[in-house]
């Protein structure tokens, strides 16, 4: 699985509740695009996107806050999985 | 030893957060509804919810032991033994009516009947029973889990015994109450109603767009969302049916409903639930972000 695929898939979800393309460095969260009710719609679409398990030590809003984390969080789950 | 073993009706959005907050201070809850479908999805909130709360390090549980604590079934004979239940089905008093004779019969004498509702009187409710001094209202805020103050209503025949064991039983969840006497719309929706009203009917005279209403009531009266996200969020066709109730009710011109409600509601446009209200929430499905 490339980043570039775990950032255009991102992107498209994200694109179901943001109405502007979202630059992969812009923290989602403090540009108030989405509320952290959001997060765990995100989660769970990254768990099954990608086929990992977010544990309750990975819940923290810096895994999640750009397209790069987001990014990077689940090339690191997948790396462990693997 | 306050109660323990709680009956939750309803596994909607105020039922399920009824249920969690139960079993997250260590009650014993038995979530009914109508379909497995409705319970399975139910608890599947409820785990999402409780896998949410990891955010906060202070509030993270194992979904799984909370969950233990929770009985989903469709069946009321499961009530044989509470002590309290809480009713939270939809506001229609025709199927409130059901669930309370429903109630009444499996329950044990001593059990009270505590009604989430947003406007029915409770001393109609309790006149669907046998038992109206052990009926009271408990109106819970939403999200239940997060909001720790309760609007507690008093109906004409409720007793100070049961008032007492509602309190006791709001302070074993962790949150305190409001005691108000019974009248259409309590004191939280009749005031709140009015006001969401009354700001429809701004964006409906152009008189301000409903971002800048908003803005107001956050900016210069601290409050900490305006009057139509509010309206968003509990859902402009669940507004309209309070709105009815409450104009039935006094038959107040103050309660008629702004058109402007009706007709975004008549649109389809509910608010959060639907994806757009007054403000844009999703384009095709999801969860909210900004107007």
């Amino acid at each position: 699985m490339s980043r570039e695929k775990v950032l255009a898939e991102t992107q498209s979800f994200l694109g179901q509740f943001i109405a502007v393309e979202v630059a992969d460095d812009v923290d989602i969260f403090a540009a108030g695009l989405v509320n952290s009710l959001f997060a765990m719609q995100l989660v769970l679409f990254l768990e099954s996107a990608f086929a990992i398990r977010v544990e309750n030590e990975d819940l923290d809003f810096d895994n999640f806050r750009t397209l790069n984390a987001i990014a990077g969080f689940v090339e690191r789950k997948v790396a462990i999985a693997a | 030893m306050g109660v323990q073993k709680v009956g939750v009706i309803g596994a909607g959005v105020m039922g399920i957060g009824v249920a969690q907050s139960l079993a997250q201070t260590g009650h014993q809850a038995i979530l009914i509804d109508l379909s497995e479908d409705i319970l399975a999805r139910a608890r599947q909130e409820i785990r999402n919810h409780i896998r949410l709360q990891g955010f906060n390090k202070q509030k993270r549980a194992d979904p799984d032991e909370i969950l233990s604590r929770i009985a989903f079934t469709t069946d009321y004979t499961a009530l044989a033994d509470t002590e309290l239940v809480v009713e939270n089905v939809v506001e229609r008093w025709d199927v409130k009516a059901g669930v309370y004779a429903r109630l009444d019969a499996v329950c044990p004498g001593e059990c009270v009947f505590a009604a989430n509702t947003s406007a029915i009187s409770i001393t109609r409710l309790g006149s669907a029973t046998a038992r109206a001094d052990k009926v009271i209202g408990m109106h819970f805020m939403n999200p239940v889990p997060l909001k720790m103050t309760v609007e507690v209503v008093r109906g004409y025949h409720t007793s100070e015994h049961t008032l007492d064991i509602a309190k006791a039983f709001l302070a074993q969840l962790g949150k305190d109450c409001i005691v108000v006497n019974d009248a259409p719309g309590f004191v939280a929706n009749r005031l709140s109603h009015v006001f969401m009203n009354e700001a429809a009917n701004l964006v409906l005279e152009q008189v301000a767009e409903p971002k800048d209403i908003d803005e107001i009531f956050k900016k210069c009266y601290g409050h900490a969302m305006g009057p139509l996200e509010t309206a968003d969020l509990i859902g402009l066709d669940t507004v309209v049916d309070t709105l009815q109730i409450l104009y039935e009710s006094f038959q107040d011109p103050k309660f008629r409903c702004s058109p402007l409600l009706r007709k975004l509601v008549d649109a389809g446009r509910y608010g959060r639930k639907s994806g757009q209200g007054f403000y844009l929430y999703r384009r095709t499905g999801g969860a909210p972000s900004g107007s």
